[in-house]
């Protein structure tokens, strides 16, 4: 079914058009590589691209090797620093608090990732296939926490969970005040008041992208689908849902990610991950070693192990994606 | 015709989605024009006198004039030069043909899949050794150097989408290819310039990470110097509001405006965020 795809379904948000080519690049980007004309001498395409060059080798390609070689080292930050093999990786690994904050990145993915492709899905599962009006100001307004800083998104939120704060104001005023709590310093409460500001931010995206993703697959598809006698639950499953078949991929990478880095957020929402370590992230855990304690050589493991992490899950995605690519060429 | 109803269902869900999406940021509006005596009326009632001063307080009490003048003087810059060197390299990428070609775009992916967490502690160590720590080159040049790398794909896309005849035809004119770029491709590239800038624009802005590791107070950004707010402000909500709406008011705008160029890069740039 999903080969029958009119690949027109993917057109508005695709980075990339076809899937031909076999290089690895090609792959990677999605991209077909074309023969193209040369135009200039060979060395002036070196000349334009070498002033980025630089700068990018200076301060990402060569400061992503050393992350990689102060993580086997014993390093201050201020010190000689001094290899030490796999050290900083075997504490690692048997430290508690890192653990608890990796635990803590994949608990948020369910209010990053999960929730909002799923709220996102079940919103396009009720829309009908004519074009919804006003989509330019629901866009809008569902965008805007998404482009807001995650420092402005922790300052509100730190005020509607306050104590006296709005979401308190209002369980009380609808006779729930015995839900009413210190929302973020409470142990049990933070964790799923995060998570909910999580969601809140995320939500819109999903939306955005799967409606717009279900407006452009081929009507066609649907007539022929309401001639084989399908209903609108069967409609969505097998017309619409292998139609958003990328733009969920791409929803999960973007959501995924962020989930992975929560920095920003939770910096300024739980103070540095509390009360305790109930909200503590990888990132957080990454910044109070290396820039509060002075290990150096530790965070860089720290930064490995999470820029791994990250690296797998985008590249495992991008093949997903390639080979959805490529069956829908079929 | 079935269907009505189900249409229905989906505007009211929208419209409530979309309200709750938009209203804390109405209440964290509403709130910085607020006495702190209002707290108390809830966060949706209107103020009874529109407070201005906690504007004023902000910005020179906090200090925010400061934090917004640095943030201009990162930005600026930042944006621009990324955007030209990304212009160039993605025309090279996109146009020309070279050898090692493939191995220096898979280098510059790399950098598009990467978070500054990967790079962030070796750039603070760098930046000691230059004695460039808690200067604005240590807030702009790493900043350019992740931005090139999302730039450079996103024109590379823009140019191989162009067609080639337009080369061929401005070369046999006796362009050099330098003439082509300036002359010929920049006034076709408007709307893929426009959405990096404003993608670059927005993330420059709000990164944190960055300002936070290698400057201290004096040239602190908004997002740092709203994260630290000190002293007698630090529980002041109602100045803490009136910062954070001077800090997301140039996003917002610049998002409402240029919005569709917004979204298509957001998306397609998918991997970067």
């Amino acid at each position: 079914m999903a080969g029958q795809l009119d690949e027109r379904g993917l057109e508005n948000f695709q980075p990339s058009s076809t899937h031909r080519s076999q290089s690895l690049l090609a792959r990677l980007t999605g991209e077909t590589y074309l023969g193209r004309k040369a135009h200039a001498r060979p060395y002036q395409a070196y000349l334009f691209i070498l002033p980025g060059l630089l700068l990018y080798a200076l301060f990402v390609l060569i400061p992503i090797l050393n992350t990689l070689r102060y993580s086997f080292y014993d390093w201050t930050g201020f010190s000689e620093p001094v290899y030490n093999g796999l050290d900083n990786y075997t504490t690692l690994f048997n430290d508690k608090d890192f653990w608890v904050a990796i635990g803590h990145n994949f608990f948020f993915v369910i209010f990053s990732t999960i929730l909002p492709i799923l709220l996102g899905l079940f919103l396009t599962s009720l829309l009908s296939r004519r074009k919804l009006r006003g989509m330019v100001i629901f866009r809008t307004g569902l965008f805007i926490p998404y482009v807001m800083s995650p420092v402005v998104v922790g300052i509100i939120w730190r005020w509607m969970f306050a104590p006296a704060g709005p979401i308190n104001q209002m369980l009380t005023t609808i006779g729930l005040e015995a839900l009413a709590r210190p929302w973020l310093g409470d142990f049990t409460a933070a964790p799923l008041a995060v998570g909910g500001v999580i969601t809140w931010v995320q939500y819109g995206l999903c939306m955005v992208l799967f409606i717009s993703g279900a407006q452009s697959i081929n009507e066609e598809l649907y007539d022929t689908a309401i001639v084989f006698g399908a209903n609108g639950w069967q409609q969505f499953r097998y017309v619409t849902l292998p139609g958003l078949r990328q733009h969920i991929l791409v929803a999960f990478v973007i959501t995924f990610i962020s989930a992975m880095r929560l920095f920003d957020l939770i910096f300024v929402l739980t103070n540095l991950g509390g009360p305790g370590k109930q909200t503590l992230v990888t990132s957080i855990f990454l910044y109070t070693e290396t820039f509060r304690k002075n290990n150096a050589g530790y965070g860089s493991a720290i930064a490995v192990v999470l820029t791994a992490i990250i690296l797998v899950v985008s590249a495992i995605v991008t093949r997903l994606q390639a080979r959805t690519e490529a069956e829908e060429q079929l | 015709m079935t269907r009505q109803p189900q249409t229905t269902m989906t505007y009211i869900l929208l419209v409530l989605f979309t309200l709750v999406a938009v209203m804390p940021f109405i209440g964290i509006f509403l709130l910085a024009f607020k006495d702190s005596s209002e707290l108390v009326n809830g966060p949706f009632a209107l103020p009874q006198v529109w407070h201005v001063e906690n504007f004023v307080e902000a910005w020179e009490g906090a200090r925010f004039g400061e934090y917004f003048t640095n943030s201009v003087i990162v930005v600026i810059p930042a944006v621009g030069i990324a955007v030209v060197l990304a212009l160039m390299s993605g025309y090279a990428f996109g146009t020309m043909r070279f050898r090692g070609e493939q191995f220096l775009l898979l280098l510059i992916l790399l950098g598009l899949m990467v978070p500054f967490e990967a790079v962030i502690i070796p750039v603070w160590q760098l930046m000691g050794v230059l004695k460039m720590r808690d200067t604005y080159w240590a807030l702009i040049l790493p900043q350019v150097a992740l931005s090139f790398a999302f730039g450079t794909f996103w024109m590379r896309a823009h140019f191989k989408g162009l067609p080639e005849d337009l080369i061929d035809a401005a070369v046999v004119d006796g362009c050099g290819s330098w003439g082509v770029l300036w002359r010929i491709m920049l006034p076709l590239s408007t709307p893929a310039l426009l959405s990096l800038i404003v993608l670059l624009f927005m993330w420059t802005w709000n990164e944190f990470l960055l300002v936070l590791v290698l400057a201290s107070g004096e040239r602190w950004t908004l997002p740092v110097g709203l994260a630290l707010l000190r002293g007698r402000y630090a529980t002041n909500i109602t100045v803490m509001a009136a910062g954070a709406i001077m800090m997301s008011l140039p996003v917002i705008i610049i998002y409402v405006v240029f919005q569709r160029h917004f979204i298509r890069g957001l998306v397609s740039g998918a991997l970067k965020a």
